[in-house]
């Protein structure tokens, strides 16, 4: 309780409500216009929070983390486009709704939903503090570098029918991690003895050009597209009862997103779908999902938002980030020489409940700004395209140009603006390559440490939890080798003609086969007949 | 279709073979630099603490990756959609230009007529032509230079031009403009 008091001491202070209001609410019309997300608006915001304390700088961050996703839900339910890109599932249910002119029950269902996981997560979280802060000071470099070891390898491998990319451009990730003067013998490595590669390949100018110039780029080349919102009856507070009929969805789907926002590399997709698939096996009327079925919306929505709280857990208590949004985060302890680990639970844990408390705060505060200004927040989903990508691309230059004043740092964004673009063109993960390059040189550094004290491959190994994550890398990277066995297939390399003629040929066969199975089965029928006949 | 599937992102399929060769040969030259681009420690502690054992492991993952993925197409020779698909991707260069012009003129004009020139210029130049459309980009413009450099402080320095401005007012352009 003492902790609690000190926590709200931390949140007392002008500026950290200022933070949180304004997290909450660039949040939610961040998450309520599509193209943009939370994503690009936390690698334009990055720079211009260094200059805060740690706690008002990741306030903001938090808050538009946690809130883009309730905003996200706005165009995804009244124009089928997800606001953010894990809004997707919420399209399946929530626009037949709105398509039976029920887009403000759909509405109030998904900010209730939204709400309900964003305090399960923070409770469950506040719950398990004490046992983090008994867990964490187990982790050694060695179980640091297994964890990480087992992020980039669960990033991998949720990139299902991409996994050999999604690992290219991790390893990527991790060779950019690796540009510039290493840390022990200060040798360069891949400088190509220019002096502006010395000091390596910088984070946040990657993530600016990967998400945001990226971003801008593909909205300035595309068309503008033209909306039409349906009108809606309904009240917004109807969706708050209706949640309280459906709590064993809503309790496993925040469930599921707590849990699978704790282990990094998965995040909201993997918890979303799987709370999604339970949720139908476990509902009366599973022909009902994906026509606007009200579980259906509960379970996604809720899954989505308890993630955020959870995905803090690895990011506070061992200094791994799970993906994208925690790992932009964690430059921001970085600045401010917070170091994220074990000794963050042990020394500053009143600085850890802070952010809960205030991820708690927050959600009291959106559910409040959208049930005032949803009626407005609609609009947003109007503006077009290319008008956004000049927005885009002008706050872009803010975000790259602030961190030193380099135009050589503009340059190399506008270059992983083009990569990200072309990555984003052919549908391909832009998540690995960051996470390659956080996981990277954490990993580096810890196997480093690490084999100082190792004398043999097996003492790598002997301490309870580096062999606990040491079987369970096993057992992943056991189990994808056996599904990628059992789903191979040679590759069909033939011409279209070639291809369609066999399976001309293919059809006729099978027709003959078809023909003289039927054949022989009558003529079988009738033998049988005889013989039993006689 | 079932749900996993349909979420399941699929790899574009024009100019994903040039993309793909492209990556590969990237990844071959910098392994073929490896050696000259990294040093070898005689009394490294461990193996691990070799410079070049991260990069090589890094570029190991690269070349082998997209060489698998590589084998692994269906069509290895690229045709005509994927050569179409290769000139939307440097369609944006223009864009970058702007961008690279913007980041070069903004220590010279300075970040608030710069930053007004280059949204109402834009826009004009991505096809939009109401007067609406102007107030609003250059209202958005100066709401961009009054919250990032006047409120946050953000590190924007003064421009040239402001020098010539009399003292109260370079001043107060300078910090907060």
């Amino acid at each position: 309780m003492e902790i609690v008091f000190s926590a709200i001491d931390v949140l007392a202070r002008w500026d950290v409500v200022i933070a949180l209001l304004v997290g909450s609410i660039g949040g939610v019309a961040i998450g309520a216009i599509p193209g943009v997300g939370p994503a690009v608006a936390i690698a334009i915001l990055l720079p211009a929070t260094f200059s805060m304390d740690p706690i008002v700088g990741l306030t903001v961050l938090l808050g538009i983390y946690g809130s883009s996703m309730f905003g996200g839900a706005i165009p995804a339910i009244l124009i089928n486009t997800p606001g953010t890109a894990v809004n997707a599932l919420t399209t399946y249910d929530g626009y037949p709704m709105t398509l039976r002119g029920e887009g403000r029950r759909a509405l109030s269902l998904a900010y209730s939903a939204s709400f309900f996981g964003g305090i399960f997560s923070v409770i469950c979280l506040i719950a398990l503090s004490p046992l983090l802060a008994r867990v964490a000071p187990m982790f050694g470099s060695r179980e640091i570098f297994l964890a990480a070891l087992l992020g980039i390898i669960l990033v991998i491998v949720a990139h299902k029918g991409q996994m050999l990319m999604a690992t290219a451009l991790t390893g990527f990730g991790i060779f950019l991690a690796t540009v510039g003067l290493e840390p022990v013998k200060y040798t360069r490595r891949f400088t190509f003895d220019q002096t502006w590669l010395a000091s390596g390949v910088n984070l946040i100018v990657v993530v600016l050009g990967l998400f945001a110039l990226s971003q801008a780029l593909i909205l300035m080349t595309m068309d503008d597209e033209k909306v039409r919102l349906t009108k809606s009856r309904g009240s917004l507070f109807q969706g708050f009862r209706e949640l309280a009929r459906h709590p064993r969805v809503a309790s496993i789907s925040a469930a599921y997103g707590v849990f699978m926002g704790m282990i990094p590399g998965v995040g909201e997709f993997t918890a979303q779908f799987m709370s999604y698939t339970t949720a139908r096996k476990l509902s009366k009327t599973p022909e009902a999902f994906g026509q606007g079925s009200s579980e259906g919306l509960i379970a996604s929505e809720t899954a989505n938002n308890a993630v955020p709280a959870a995905a803090m857990i690895p990011l506070l208590a061992l200094g791994i980030p799970g993906e994208a949004l925690t790992a932009m985060m964690l430059s921001v302890f970085y600045v401010h020489n917070v170091v994220p680990g074990p000794g963050l639970f042990l020394y500053q844990m009143d600085f850890v409940v802070a952010l809960y408390l205030a991820l708690l705060v927050l959600n009291f505060l959106v559910v409040i700004f959208l049930l005032i200004s949803t009626g407005w927040l609609v609009y947003l989903t109007k503006i077009p395209n290319r008008f956004l990508g000049m927005c885009i691309l002008l706050l872009s230059f803010v975000g790259v140009y602030s961190i030193r004043n380099s135009v050589v740092d503009c340059a190399i964004a506008a270059v992983f603006g083009l990569i990200g673009f072309v990555l984003k063109r052919l549908n391909l993960p832009i998540v690995p390559i960051v996470l390659g390059m956080v996981l990277g040189g954490i990993m580096e550094v810890k196997l480093r440490a690490s084999m100082n004290r190792v004398n043999t491959p097996l003492d790598f190994i002997d301490r309870p939890i580096a062999f606990i994550l040491f079987c369970m890398i096993v057992v992943i990277l056991l189990g994808t080798l056996w599904q990628v066995w059992r789903d191979w297939s040679p590759a069909d390399r033939r011409t279209l003609a070639r291809k369609s003629s066999s399976r001309f040929a293919a059809r006729i066969a099978a027709r003959k086969t078809r023909h003289f199975e039927i054949k022989t089965k009558q003529q079988r029928r009738r033998r049988s007949y005889d013989h039993l006949g006689s | 279709m079932s749900l996993s599937s349909d979420l399941e992102a699929k790899t574009r399929s024009a100019g994903q073979v040039l993309f793909v060769i492209g990556a590969l040969i990237f990844s071959v030259v910098l392994l073929s630099q490896i050696t000259t681009q990294t040093v070898w420690i005689t009394d490294a502690k461990s193996f691990a603490a070799q410079p070049r054992f991260w990069p090589g492991v890094s570029i190991m993952m690269m070349v082998l990756s997209f060489g698998i993925h590589l084998l692994r197409m269906r069509r290895r020779r690229p045709n005509r959609q994927d050569w179409v698909e290769v000139r939307r991707w440097l369609e944006p260069l223009e864009y970058v230009l702007w961008f690279m012009g913007y980041v070069v003129l903004v220590p010279l004009i300075g970040f608030l007529p710069m930053s007004l020139i280059f949204a109402i210029t834009l826009i004009w130049r991505l096809g939009y032509r109401g007067g609406a459309y102007f107030w609003v980009a250059a209202l958005f413009a100066l709401g961009t230079v009054v919250v990032f450099k006047g409120l946050l402080g953000v590190k924007i320095p003064g421009a040239a031009l402001y020098e010539a401005l009399p003292g109260v007012w370079r001043n107060f352009f300078v910090l907060y403009l």
